[in-house]
């Protein structure tokens, strides 16, 4: 007779975050900052054709960290259930609140019913049209859905960026200055020089779709300005 | 709701997303309906080519028979960063078809990273229009205009459509619609290849003033209401809409010259 086989769900809830949690540990972390005219998002990366950040809907943005496959696939999901809702609705029924609670959905349900968890942890930011208040929401790889404000990170150094950026965080900074905060906050919680920028903005003055990605030219210019 | 982590291939595609869901625009023909229903129709629209881009013009006027069913409609649509698309036709289908065909370039480029080829975008639409066909032997017919500017061979180019989804480049210009005949035939004399951007903007104006001259269907530029045909320009920089005061001014040198 076979001794059938028995795990605590306390243990298997364990272990799987657990198993998560060291895969988003070994990837890169992402910032979101806010700054006078919207929202910037910024990583290390080091290849210029993976993105981990990108364009979700008109003043919606999305960043993943972890598995690229898993938060890829995530990112192609979410853009897909913002252009249905625009496309059957309005285009002004589409929100951050709306597709970050998507995700939580889905990325809970992965977590409790899948054997391996996906190994990620995304951002969904939206800048904010007529003085409301631009949203930045983190789902974390079992669904938890946190409301952040004026800035959040997410990844392996996400408590070491927050708390560096905490300290040198301004209202109504400009973008040069959020990005000169956003590297100097990187260097100090990675403890080493960063390989390499990926960053983009969602600012309404770009019109209905407020993403743009920010070249490498941009960043050094920025950086080179002292302030 | 949870995210739809699946999608029919390719999955870059809005439409075949909407399909598979069941959500794609479709209008059941009851069978054995006779007679064909009337339903507003947009007139005329056209494109012609200038160097350095494509523009593009619309009358504003959608008729039912007759009637004068909408002054205002527009009939000239941005379909992305760098191409625009007009519509002929009867006006409730071809502009769900528009809205369908926006959703689906911005939704490619999303997922892709990358925008489609102009081509690509023209293929597109041919398939869109291609999926109406049930509805032509309703007498219901949508036949759009596209146009572009192609960043690759970085230079504007115009596509014409038929009521089977047939897809044709036009060297110069394009024009369809009820008054479209007469819109091609002032084009074939005042058009030229080296027109500049107001040149292109101040024949289009002339052709659609031409038009609207001798098709009732066509509604002329309209200075009492102030109503003026819509006019897109698309370019090395992206597509933009005519500002207002240029619109008007080529408007009234073309209704000066029919006088």
């Amino acid at each position: 007779m076979t001794i059938p086989f028995y795990v605590a769900p306390e243990q298997l809830v364990r272990d799987k975050a657990e198993f998560a949690r060291k895969g988003i540990a070994r990837g890169r972390s992402i910032l979101a900052i806010e700054y006078d005219r919207g929202v910037l998002l910024i990583a290390e990366n080091p290849s210029s054709a993976l993105h981990k950040i990108s364009e979700m809907y008109d003043r919606i943005a999305f960043a993943g960290v972890g598995k690229y496959n898993e938060f890829e696939t995530l990112r192609k999901a979410g853009i897909r259930q913002a252009d249905l809702m625009g496309y059957l609705y309005s285009r002004s029924d589409v929100t951050a609140q709306g597709i970050a609670t998507a995700f939580s959905q889905t990325l809970g349900s992965i977590f409790s019913h899948e054997m391996k968890p996906y190994e990620v942890e995304v951002l969904i930011c939206e800048v904010g049209a007529d003085d409301e208040p631009n949203r930045l929401f983190k789902v974390s790889y079992d669904g938890t859905l946190f409301d952040e404000r004026r800035f959040c990170a997410i990844g392996g150094k996400a408590d070491a960026l927050s708390d560096a950026v905490r300290e040198g965080f301004r209202e109504g900074m400009d973008l040069a200055s959020a990005i000169r905060l956003a590297v100097r906050a990187f260097r100090t919680a990675e403890e080493r020089e960063p390989e390499g920028w990926e960053a983009a903005v969602l600012d309404l003055q770009n019109g209905r779709r407020a993403f743009r990605r920010l070249d490498p030219d941009e960043i050094a210019a920025a950086l080179s300005e002292e302030g | 709701m949870p995210l739809p982590l699946d999608a029919p291939s390719p999955g870059s595609s809005f439409t075949e997303f909407l399909t598979g869901l069941g959500h794609a625009p479709t209008w059941e023909i009851p069978p054995g309906a006779e007679g064909t229903l009337q339903a507003p129709e947009g007139t005329t629209v056209l494109a012609l080519r200038y160097e350095g881009g494509v523009v593009m013009a619309g009358d504003r006027q959608a008729t039912e028979g007759y009637a004068v069913a909408h002054r205002r409609i527009q009939k000239v649509f941005p379909s992305d960063r760098f191409s625009a698309v007009a519509i002929s036709g009867t006006a409730g289908l071809a502009i769900e078809m528009v809205r369908l065909f926006q959703v689906e370039l911005e939704h490619y480029e999303k997922i892709e990273g990358v925008r489609l080829s102009l081509e690509g975008k023209a293929n597109f639409l041919a398939r869109l229009v291609r999926g109406q066909l049930p509805m032509v032997f309703q007498g219901l017919i949508v036949v759009p205009l596209f146009a572009g500017y192609d960043e690759q061979e970085e230079r504007g180019r115009l596509y014409t459509f038929d009521v089977v989804g047939g897809r044709y480049e036009e060297r110069e210009y394009g024009a369809t619609g009820s008054g479209a005949r007469l819109a091609k035939s002032y084009l074939r004399t005042a058009y030229r290849p080296d027109l500049d951007a107001a040149g292109a903007l101040q024949v289009a104006l002339g052709a659609l003033v031409a038009a609207a001259d001798e098709d009732v269907a066509t509604g002329g530029p309209d200075l009492r209401r102030g109503i003026l045909p819509s006019v897109y320009a698309v370019d090395a920089e992206g597509v933009r809409e005519v500002p207002e005061s240029q619109v008007r001014d080529a408007a009234e040198t073309a209704l000066e010259e029919v006088r």
